[in-house]
């Protein structure tokens, strides 16, 4: 099975953010692969993988990203993660919205005929939640978005995917190739089964693989590819122009108070909440 | 010139409730492309629903065919595209649901259609502001696309009145449906009598410190008697102690409701943006120094084994005072 993951690099959200020139100054910012996307590079090496041991019978993952040249740090991580090789396409992120993002993701997918897109449901910097979606579209392929749990089945031509939705939990198969986003509880121990990682074991179900020491060093030799937008019929022609960024009015200090009949009489005369 | 056509989910014969946030964003649309309000109904019920809904727009288009019993992205997106098409429309909206989230970009991508996310309010016909950065930032968009494809925080608006007189209601074909190999498996509902957490008016919600989801219990008895919904934070349910959608939080549920408890909740900044809308918001903490004290109108320093016990006691005594 050839998984293809897309993969961003965001700016650590736990900075405070600041602003300048009306947008969102990262200068001096830290970078990390963003989080969800991270989640994807896990599902993609458990849907291949037998857990128990680490060994990997047969299958390729590919990352792609989309981003400026410094992003090659964040996507030698996924490579140290267990990804097997990488395509960078080499761009500003200002001359890229999800429009332009998907159609570089279709000329690779057109080029590298994976089985499965498993990718982050958005990126924790624009939140936008969209080039899943959009690319599903554009391919006429399947989707399952937000994926908490996935079952590859026995003859890896679907999988059962369950996503968290309004009031409870859906159950949606979908075919192989298709395009899967993953959710935050599909690094659970459990979340994801191949049937070829043991029904005993257990993931650490405290998020993505850390990259082991070998595993940095291994990535080193992977291959990455780069290119330019241009080489995959695209342009950087965004249909999106973010034209401010402000930051939203701090909430007015709170108080505290010193008892349970304080908090009612309060609740009840001052905020006229009760 | 141009049409709205804002897409509705429905329950039974009426909309949800969080339909009616997209069509008071779609009046101003409507307003602001000198066109109307086109809100369309797709799927099994749709028809019973479409009453309801012309209630609230001068025009509702119902999609009703024995191949749309589930909902599927796939099925829907053609039908949403195609109506667009058909009727003029300049935005496709839908609220940021579940559904919504799942099906307006797939929308947006049949249309070549520019799209803004979970948007918090329009400043222009195409300039959107939403929320970025976990809500930390709000990012002002233009988009310059013919369509634009809209999804709505629901929070962020007031739900759209009852027009003066009913809507006219046409139906339209599903025409060729084709779920591209996808099907529905099953839902495993999450039952509950409770309000809905997107909309409730009041939210209990419990954190890493309740230890248990037998623990719980007391939040819930706090909840029914304020009629509120319950609410988790990520710990909570990543800890199996409540259902995965009670989560508030930036990857959970957004709430904004007039009363929000946040019991033994430390406030991590991915919970911090799914509640600090509220209007008025209660910390319970046994530790002073938690982040939620920053954000809570009013903060209680207390265990909250002691503390819920008493505050479900003083509310009674309160109500029986009325």
């Amino acid at each position: 099975m050839k998984i293809l993951v897309p993969v961003k690099r965001v700016p650590d959200p736990t900075q405070k953010a600041k602003i300048k020139d009306g947008h969102i100054d990262l200068t001096g910012a830290s970078w990390i692969v963003n989080t969800f996307d991270e989640y994807a590079v896990e599902t993609a090496l458990r849907l291949l993988e037998n857990g128990a041991d680490g060994t990997r019978a047969a299958g390729e993952i590919i990352v792609v990203s989309i981003g400026p040249e410094d992003a090659a740090k964040e996507i030698r991580t996924t490579l140290a993660m267990g990804a097997d090789r990488a395509i960078h396409v080499v761009t500003k992120d200002s001359e890229i919205d999800a429009l332009v993002v998907v159609k570089v993701l279709q000329s690779i997918i057109a080029a590298e005929k994976p089985d499965l897109v498993v990718m982050g449901k958005q990126a924790v910097d624009g939140d936008a939640n969209q080039v899943g979606q959009m690319l599903a579209g554009k391919l006429g392929w399947a989707q399952a978005t937000f994926a908490a749990t996935l079952e590859l089945a026995g003859d890896k031509k679907s999988l059962l995917v369950g996503r968290e939705v309004d009031g409870g939990v859906e159950y949606k198969r979908v075919p192989v190739p298709s395009v899967i986003t993953v959710d935050l509880r599909i690094v659970g121990s459990k979340s994801v089964k191949n049937g070829i990682t043991p029904e005993s074991h257990n993931y650490s179900g405290e998020g993505a693989r850390l990259p082991s020491l070998k595993g940095i060093m291994a990535a080193k030799k992977k291959p990455m590819v780069t290119g330019k937008l241009g080489d995959y019929g695209a342009e950087a022609a965004p249909v999106i122009k973010e034209l401010s960024v402000t930051l939203p009015p701090p909430r007015a200090a709170g108080q505290i108070v010193a008892d349970v009949p304080t908090l009612v009489k309060k609740l009840a005369d001052e905020a006229k909440a009760l | 010139m141009g049409n709205i056509l804002a897409l509705c989910e429905f329950n039974g014969p009426t909309l949800r409730s969080s339909a009616l946030a997209n069509l008071a964003f779609a009046r101003a649309a409507a307003t602001a492309h000198g066109g109307e309000v086109i809100a369309l109904l797709v799927g099994a019920g749709a028809q019973a629903a479409s009453a309801d809904a012309a209630k609230y727009a001068p025009k509702v288009i119902v999609v009703e065919d024995a191949g749309l019993a589930h909902y599927l992205a796939e099925t829907y997106a053609p039908i949403v595209a195609r109506l667009a098409n058909e009727n003029g429309a300049t935005v496709v909206s839908a609220t940021a649901t579940a559904q919504g989230k799942d099906l307006l970009p797939r929308v947006a991508a049949l249309l070549d259609a520019g799209m803004a996310s979970d948007i918090a309010s329009m400043t222009a016909k195409d300039t959107f502001v939403r929320p970025i950065l976990s809500g930390n930032a709000l990012s002002t968009v233009q988009i310059s696309t013919p369509i634009v494809c809209v999804t709505v925080r629901q929070t962020e608006f007031e739900p759209a009145t009852e027009l003066g007189s009913a809507g006219a209601v046409t139906t339209a074909a599903a025409g060729a449906i084709d779920a591209l190999g996808a099907t529905f498996d099953r839902l495993d509902a999450q039952k509950s009598d409770r309000p809905d957490l997107g909309d409730a008016k009041v939210v209990v919600s419990g954190g890493r410190g309740m230890k248990t989801g037998e623990n719980f219990k007391v939040l819930e008895e706090l909840a029914d008697l304020l009629g509120a919904a319950m609410g988790a934070s990520r710990a909570a349910t990543d800890a199996g102690m409540v259902p995965a959608d009670w989560q508030v939080g930036q990857t959970g549920k957004i709430v904004a409701p007039n009363l929000y408890f946040a019991v033994a909740i430390s406030g991590a900044i991915q919970h911090l943006a799914g509640m600090k809308g509220s209007k008025t918001i209660v910390a319970i903490n046994k530790n002073k120094d938690e982040p939620i004290f920053q954000v809570a109108d009013y903060g209680l320093v207390a265990e909250w084994e002691k503390a819920i016990p008493e505050l479900i006691s003083e509310i009674k005594k309160l109500k029986a005072s009325r």
